[in-house]
């Protein structure tokens, strides 16, 4: 006797939801990204206008100047949804919390020169307030914005920015075994020392602007772009040179976060400028605005941070970022 | 050699974690022919297939190690060549 086995395939009805069906075609099943964030955006019945908004919808388009025909044109190109975005901090942080649990046993920090602690506790330490800035700041975002797939990207990135901030004020705990005497010295410069307050007000501004879109680029586009490449990068190697090369363990997820970063500004610069020619000459002047503003207001930390130098390496920076959101379509 | 003896093929599982790896190969290698077939995905090629490091990871847009694809990777055919960057397997 034979016995036949027979493979009988099983074709599913349907391969993703009607919206993305419409989006994408019915070629392919749908990804977790595209299900998780397309069309999730509310935009109709609304009902009452917010009492604190009488100008606009809860959810409204209306709230920045830039227009999108469709403000899912942009998609995150790390295609972070709830799950990838989790996950893959959770690893950072694994190796990350392994980093300063090292360093912590070792008293790694307590052999640093005292030069380069004083630098750390100069410039790097008050940074923790410039990163929960960027936490308001997006969180502001995520508020007014429009299309999920934007919001949820500032969402995140808040979320990041809020994990720094902590890691930051880890390495100043770690510097003073555990006592908070560099973290109140750094919000003591933060609010009087001069080098400082440029920036804070810089910031200040920014915690108030109207526009959301507008808040974007100066947060994270510009701001982000001046800081990141100069003290996280540049500055970090210049302690690493000196001895500090502790530090640059305890601050490797900035760099990294960075990295990550910038493919998303660049796409979402790049996918708003093309949209139109009014969206493009809003951005640059935007990126204009901001980045004269933030890289003057940066020049005196610059200035402490790398001495006589500090003027070249911020204009270098400045210089990479305007190349960056050039190369996107964005010029100033 | 025939077009037959010549052909080579990569077979995957048919789900979530090698649909990216298949959108790649559809991606990097005309011509290649798909054949669905129940819970895995056969794809035949003429000559050589690759599966190409960088078009995977625009594809799930994180960093991906080109042995993750052996997770899902059911069988082949051709003579394997492959480093950091890509997967290739052929004839010659």
């Amino acid at each position: 006797m034979s016995i036949e086995i027979s493979a009988k395939a099983i074709t599913p009805i349907r391969l993703s939801y009607g919206n993305l069906k419409e989006r994408f075609g019915d070629k392919r099943p749908a990804s977790r990204y595209q299900e998780a964030v397309y069309d999730v955006q509310p935009t109709a019945n609304f009902q009452y206008r917010p009492l604190w908004d009488k100008d606009h919808e809860i959810y409204d388009t209306g709230r920045t100047a830039i227009v999108m025909e469709d403000w899912y044109s942009f998609a995150d190109p790390r295609q972070f949804y709830y799950g990838t975005y989790t996950i893959t901090r959770a690893k950072q942080q694994e190796v990350a919390e392994h980093n300063y649990a090292f360093v912590d046993k070792r008293d790694l920090l307590d052999e640093l020169p005292d030069d380069i602690k004083q630098a750390v506790r100069d410039i790097l330490v008050p940074l923790r307030h410039v990163e929960w800035a960027a936490n308001m700041n997006n969180c502001q975002i995520d508020c007014m914005g429009y299309g999920t797939t934007i919001c949820s990207v500032a969402m995140f990135n808040a979320m990041d920015r809020l994990g720094m901030a902590q890691y930051i004020s880890r390495i100043g705990l770690l510097l003073d075994g555990n006592e908070t005497t560099t973290i109140d010295a750094a919000k003591k410069d933060w609010m009087d020392a001069p080098q400082w307050q440029e920036l804070r007000h810089a910031i200040e501004d920014m915690f108030v602007l109207e526009d959301w879109f507008e808040l974007m680029v100066a947060q994270n586009f510009v701001l982000d772009g001046l800081i990141f490449p100069l003290f996280w990068d540049r500055f970090e190697r210049k302690l690493s040179k000196g001895g500090g090369a502790t530090i640059a363990m305890l601050t490797e997820f900035m760099s990294e976060w960075y990295s990550e970063t910038v493919r998303w500004t660049n796409a979402l610069a790049k996918v708003t400028a093309q949209e139109s020619e009014a969206n493009q000459q809003l951005l640059s002047s935007w990126l204009d605005k901001w980045t004269n503003r933030l890289s003057k207001a940066l020049e005196p930390v610059a200035a402490k941070a790398f001495g006589a130098e500090g003027a070249e390496q911020l204009a270098e920076v400045k210089q990479e970022l305007l190349a960056r959101f050039g190369k996107q379509g964005v010029t100033v | 050699m025939s077009a037959k003896k010549n052909t080579t093929f990569l077979i995957f599982q048919d789900n979530e974690d090698a649909r990216p790896i298949i959108e790649a190969v559809e991606q990097d290698n005309p011509g290649v022919d798909v054949q669905h077939q129940p819970g895995m995905v056969r794809l035949e090629r003429p000559g050589s297939l690759i599966v190409k490091r960088e078009t995977v990871e625009e594809l799930t847009g994180r960093e991906w190690d080109v042995q993750e694809m052996h997770l899902v990777l059911i069988s082949l055919a051709g003579n394997v060549d492959e480093d950091d960057d890509k997967f290739e397997i052929s004839w010659g």
